[in-house]
Order: structure tokens, then sequence, then C-alpha cells
């Protein structure tokens, strides 16, 4: 078919349309790439000392975890229109979304890591004269490095998926694109729009795996099939969450 | 807060209750779309997961599928499948995409149960001659129960929220009363939905927090036991 026609035929591929809003894709590319690092890293930062909090007073861990579930409960369309009141039409309400939604996984992944580290370790480096800052970033964070990643990268993922909603006030990134097609009928910019959301949390996900690989050379080396089962178990465990 | 109370105001008028864009209408719309796409989806994907797990294979698939179900836009697949060819037939298209989304935390729960149920108990139940449904019905689904339940609360919780995506994609269900305070830049109207959907969201996740407490097996079997204990 010849690139003119797929427009007028409204074809669900058109290459066409890819090139001529070649600019509009690379905006809605960009601005869900921002919302979504913006959001994760947020996350993280606010997780991490939830999740350090939790851990120092037991009494804590049961709240902190049933706030973040009831958060992660509550519909994303739901939650972004309960946060309009508070900054308006703004992508501080996309963003403050996100960032509840990602909480739940990392604050659960990051206590889930803390909590596999073997005592003999703590013990080792308590006995070296480590004092606690110490023990946590040189000894305890690498060792849950695994399930602190297998959350960031679920968190990730599921944070691009649910920009798209976002749309409905008009900070969705590609979602943006999904709802003006689907008002116009438009059928390539959707399917394009689309295909772009999957590709790009395709493209995080081993973008974090490889990260992962780089920050913790030590579960590879010589492990062979015992290593790998671990990490099969470990990444059904993240997923049971 | 102004919100607040424009917000209660939208709640406490009786005629935004009523007719066919009332929230009691719309309620039921939404209840039914989750209670049946539940069903359908728990039919198609417990048996599957079940047999799956019983005979030990395709975990690669029920745990990558979950991961796949996370990585592809709840609200894109909606607009797809209104703007294919099933979009003509009324409310098929959502049926379709919320029975799609169920599936994943169905299957990787109930699977990763009948996988953790102890191999000893598997094997001593083949060995008192039990056959292969057997040793589904009264060993693995027993103690697989906590996870298959937990996995049947995320789907509905799940389902409830595709459902209110729903109508940005033109269906029906408690969304619409958001769309359509966005549409008529009502932040009461938007505020009232929202709330209405989060409250509705939180009673369906307690209902079968509640279920799954009454129903375990194991638990049932442990009361029992006392009760019996306590007879002799």
């Amino acid at each position: 078919m010849a690139g003119e026609s797929c427009l007028i035929s409204n074809a669900w591929i058109c290459g066409e349309y890819v090139r001529t809003r070649g600019q509009e894709l690379t905006d809605a590319v960009l601005q869900h790439i921002g919302i979504t690092a913006a959001s994760v890293a947020i996350g993280v930062l606010v997780a991490f000392p939830l999740a350090l909090l939790a851990r120092r007073w037991r009494g804590l861990a049961g709240p902190v975890l049933g706030a973040t579930t009831v958060l992660y409960t509550i519909p994303s369309l739901a939650m972004f229109s309960l946060l309009v009141p508070m900054y308006g039409l703004s992508v501080a309400v996309v963003i403050t979304g996100l960032v509840l939604y990602a909480l739940t996984i990392l604050v659960r992944n990051i206590l889930a890591g803390l909590a596999g580290v073997p005592e003999e370790a703590r013990e080792a480096a308590r006995g070296m004269g480590y004092g606690p800052l110490r023990l946590l970033f040189a000894v305890e964070l690498p060792l849950a490095l695994p399930s602190l990643m297998a959350g960031l990268r679920i968190a990730t993922v599921s944070t691009i998926s649910l920009t798209t909603v976002g749309a409905i006030i008009g900070y969705g990134g590609l979602g943006n694109l999904i709802l003006e097609g689907k008002n116009s009928y438009f059928k390539a910019e959707v399917l394009t729009a689309s295909v772009l959301c999957v590709v790009l949390a395709v493209l995080a996900d081993l973008a974090l795996l490889l990260v992962q690989r780089l920050l913790t050379p030590w579960t590879r080396a010589g492990r062979g099939r015992a290593g790998r089962r671990g990490r099969a178990r470990a990444e059904e465990k993240a997923v049971a969450v | 807060m102004d919100v607040v109370s424009r917000t209660w105001q939208w709640l406490a008028t009786a005629s935004h209750w009523s007719g066919p864009d009332g929230v009691w209408h719309r309620l039921g719309e939404h209840l039914f779309l989750t209670a049946a796409c539940l069903l359908i989806s728990c039919a198609v994907a417990l048996p599957v997961a079940v047999v799956l797990g019983h005979t030990g294979k395709g975990g690669a698939l029920a745990v990558n599928l979950a991961n796949a179900g996370r990585a592809v836009p709840t609200f894109a697949v909606l607009v797809l499948l209104v703007l294919g060819p099933l979009g003509s037939y009324g409310s098929l298209p959502t049926v379709l995409a919320l029975v799609l989304f169920a599936i994943p935390p169905l299957l990787t729960n109930a699977y990763v149960g009948m996988r953790e149920v102890d191999r000893d108990m598997v094997q001593a139940a083949r060995g008192m001659g039990m056959t292969g449904g057997q040793v589904i019905a009264r060993v693995e689904l027993p103690l697989a129960f906590p996870l298959l339940a937990t996995g049947i609360r995320s789907a509905a919780v799940q389902v409830v929220g595709t459902a209110t995506l729903a109508a940005l994609a033109g269906g029906g269900g408690l969304g619409r009363i958001i769309t359509a305070g966005f549409r008529l830049t009502d932040t009461a109207q938007v505020v009232a939905g929202a709330l209405l959907v989060a409250v509705l969201a939180l009673l369906v996740e307690g209902v079968f927090v509640l279920l799954q407490r009454l129903l375990d097996p194991m638990r049932a079997g442990i009361r029992a036991g006392i009760r019996a204990g306590r007879g002799r």
C-alpha cells in the first residue's frame, strides 16, 4: 500500500503517520520517560527511609505496609482524580499518584531484601568494628540488592504502564496520544503509542536488569544452576507480592 | 476546604443517585461487570493453573504472564479493543479487557501456590494410593488455598480498577461519573466519583480478605480439630 493512503484508509499500521508526526511522538515519549523517572526516583527516596523506619521499629511495619497496600488498592483513575483538588490540573497529580503506587512495591521489596541478609554477615561486620551506618551501606544494602532491584524493576514497569492514565488530565505521555486517537478514531495513532509504551517498559526492564548484573557481580560468579534457581525463586516471590 | 463541602453536596443530592447516569445505575453496571468478568477469568485461569501446578510444567509461562500483564497498559488495550473489530459489540471489548487483565494474577498465584505445596505431602498422598485427581482435591488445593485466594482477591481489585478505566474508553461503570465530571469541569463530581470508586475497591478488597479467612480449609480443619478436642 502506498504511504499516503494509509492515513486516509485509517490503517492500524502507518509509516506515514510515524514520519509526519515524529515530533509529536518524540515529545510524548519524552514526557512519558520524564514522568516515570521522576515518579520512580521520588518513590525510591520516600520508600527507603520508610522501610528503614519500619525495620527499626517493628510496630511501625504493620501500619506502613497496611497504608501502602490500601493506596495500591485504589484504582488509578480514582487516585489521579482525588489528587486534582490538591494540585489542580498539573503534572504533579500524575507524579504523586504514581509515587504512591510505587511505594507499595518498593517498601515491600526493600524490607524483604533487608530481612534476607544473613545474620552471620551482620555479626561478622559488627565484629570487624562496623558502625550501624557502614553496616547498612557496605554490607546489608549490597546483599539486599537483588530483592531491591527486583522491586525497582516491577515498580518501573508498572509506572510506565500507569502513566498512560494521566491522559485524563493531559499529562499521560503516550497516553495522551492514545486518548486523542480514541476520540478522533485514529487507529495508527493509538496502536503506535501503545506499542511504544510496551517497548519503553521492556527497554527499562532490560536496562535495570543490566544495572543489577553490573552491581552484583558475585551473584553470577561460579554458581551455575543453584544461582539461577535461587534467582527464579526470588522473582516468583517478588511477583506474588 | 471548599472542595470537601462541594463534594459532600454532590453526594447528598438525590438526583445524582437516580436515573441512567446516576450513582446506583453506574454502581450496578460496575458490580455486574466485575462479577461477570471475575467469574469468567476464574473459570479460564484456575483450571489451567491447577493442572500446570500439579504437573509442574509451564512455570516460566505462569510467572512471565504476570510480568507481561504489568508491562501492557490497561488503558491502551481498552482503547485498542474499542477501535478494533469487536468495538461494535457493545460492552464486549470491555469484558475482554477485564478478563485479560484478571488472568495474570490468578494464574501466577494459583501456580505458585500449587508448586509451594510440600512435595513430601504429595509423595505421602501418592503412597497412600491417591489418584492424581484426589491429590489435587484433597492435598494440593487445600494447601494452596491461601495463595489461590490471594490471586482471586488481586484479580477482583484489578477488575474493579480496569472497569473504572473502561469509562475512559467509552464503557459504563462508576468511572463514567469521573469522566463526565472532567468534561463538565466539575471538580466536585470528579472527586465524588473517585471517592465512590476508591470505597468500592477497598470494600471489595475487604470482603475478599474476610472470605479468605472464613473459607480457608486449613483453618476450618484446625477449628474443627479444636472443637472435637473439647468434645472429648
